[in-house]
């Protein structure tokens, strides 16, 4: 269970919003995404069941990486001597995997609040980058996309964002949130409440995800091969392990960005000169 | 154990912040979403976080353990070669993980 940053899952009983609907009575939760002009194709009208399926088949393989995380992360909380439902609590509601793994450690040892505060800050600052291309115009109804915001984890940011959002429905997207959200949580129930007995002798399970990481590179740099982001990225995330070995996740997008900003502008500059 | 009230702040700052940061973004997407900037880096953006996750995921190998990283690395090429070849996500992930394990707990 190193994988710290397995993205958590968000909060405990996923109201799951069954796509098109649930206009709730929660209007100032509205992400303020404008894109409603989108069409969005009989999509919306298939049955719940269908999106379902088309989020098991395209992310059930992480739901189950998730829920062997999840077991580790729950192995961890009984370990450092703090009751076992608090693995599914924190899992639950904070949904952010690597950063809970680190407040473990800082509850165990009763550290500060306002550390507490800082180390949630930094380490979750990445996702700061993640609504920028995220496709939420997809979910109709501000339930779900109030729900989407709050379980936006790693892997929901990497599966959904790399694919081509026409083909993606509000249902399917739901879906495959409340999965690695379920997926975390019980997997915390379970580890908690059978220590380190279960599959934590077996070795290696938390590469599931690395794997997912790395296939969807591969796929995203095969349908549209983009060398210099690619070498980019890279070079910023090197820099960042070089750096801070600690929390390089925020660090290498920080820079990654940085990169893309001056690569646009000069860009453009070219451009203006032509 | 740590008493409830401390328990409770703990989950309550994490959770706040972990929102407020998701949420962010989508608050400031739509202001920016329509200059050429912003179009470009969304455009740049997917391959290269996923770039850098892969990276991530590979750093958090334990070059100390038994095996000295080579289950997972082997585990990793076994994923980007199964995917080349066929294009099937879920294929990949299984061939790589089984490559992983059995190498890490069969083998070293």
């Amino acid at each position: 269970m190193s994988a710290p940053h397995t993205a958590s899952l968000p909060s405990a009983p996923p109201p799951a919003p069954p796509a098109g609907t649930a206009p709730g009575p929660v209007p100032e939760a509205a992400p303020g995404d404008v894109r409603t002009d989108d069409v969005e194709p009989a999509a919306s009208e298939r049955p719940a069941a269908s999106d379902f399926r088309a989020a098991l088949r395209s992310a059930g393989v992480i739901w189950l990486g998730i829920f062997v995380l999840g077991i580790g992360f729950g192995v961890l909380v009984t370990a450092h001597g703090l009751p076992w439902w608090l693995a599914p609590v924190i899992s639950a509601t904070v949904f952010a995997g690597s950063v809970e793994f680190v407040l473990i450690g800082l509850i165990a040892a009763g550290a500060p609040l306002a550390g507490i505060a800082l180390t949630t800050f930094l380490m979750n600052s990445r996702h700061l980058f993640y609504g920028l291309s995220y496709p939420l115009h997809r979910i109709r109804s501000r339930w779900g996309r109030l729900y989407a915001i709050f379980s936006l984890c790693d892997e929901a940011f990497a599966i959904l964002s790399s694919r081509d959002p026409r083909t993606l429905t509000g249902g399917r997207m739901i879906w495959t949130h409340v999965g690695m959200h379920a997926g975390w949580a019980t997997g915390a129930v379970l580890g908690g409440l059978t220590g380190a007995t279960l599959l934590s002798g077996v070795e290696g399970l938390d590469f599931i995800l690395t794997a997912l990481f790395i296939v969807l590179a591969v796929d995203a740099y095969l349908s549209r091969p983009d060398p210099l982001t690619a070498v980019l990225a890279g070079v910023s995330a090197v820099v960042a392990i070089l750096l801070v070995p600690g929390s390089m996740l925020p660090v290498a997008m920080a820079v990654f960005l940085a990169t893309l900003v001056a690569r646009f502008a000069i860009a453009s500059r070219r451009s203006r000169r032509a | 154990m740590p008493s409830p009230g401390y328990i409770v702040a703990v989950i309550a700052i994490a959770v706040g912040i972990t929102f407020v940061l998701r949420l962010t973004p989508f608050l400031a997407a739509p202001k920016l979403r329509d200059s050429a900037a912003m179009t470009a880096v969304s455009r740049w953006m997917p391959l290269g976080i996923v770039v850098i996750l892969a990276v991530y995921g590979l750093s958090t190998i334990d070059f100390s353990a038994p095996g000295h990283g080579v289950p997972a690395l082997s585990g990793a090429a076994a994923t980007v070669l199964v995917h080349v070849w066929r294009r099937n996500a879920v294929l990949s992930i299984v061939a790589g993980t089984a490559v992983c394990l059995v190498l890490a707990n069969l083998v070293f």
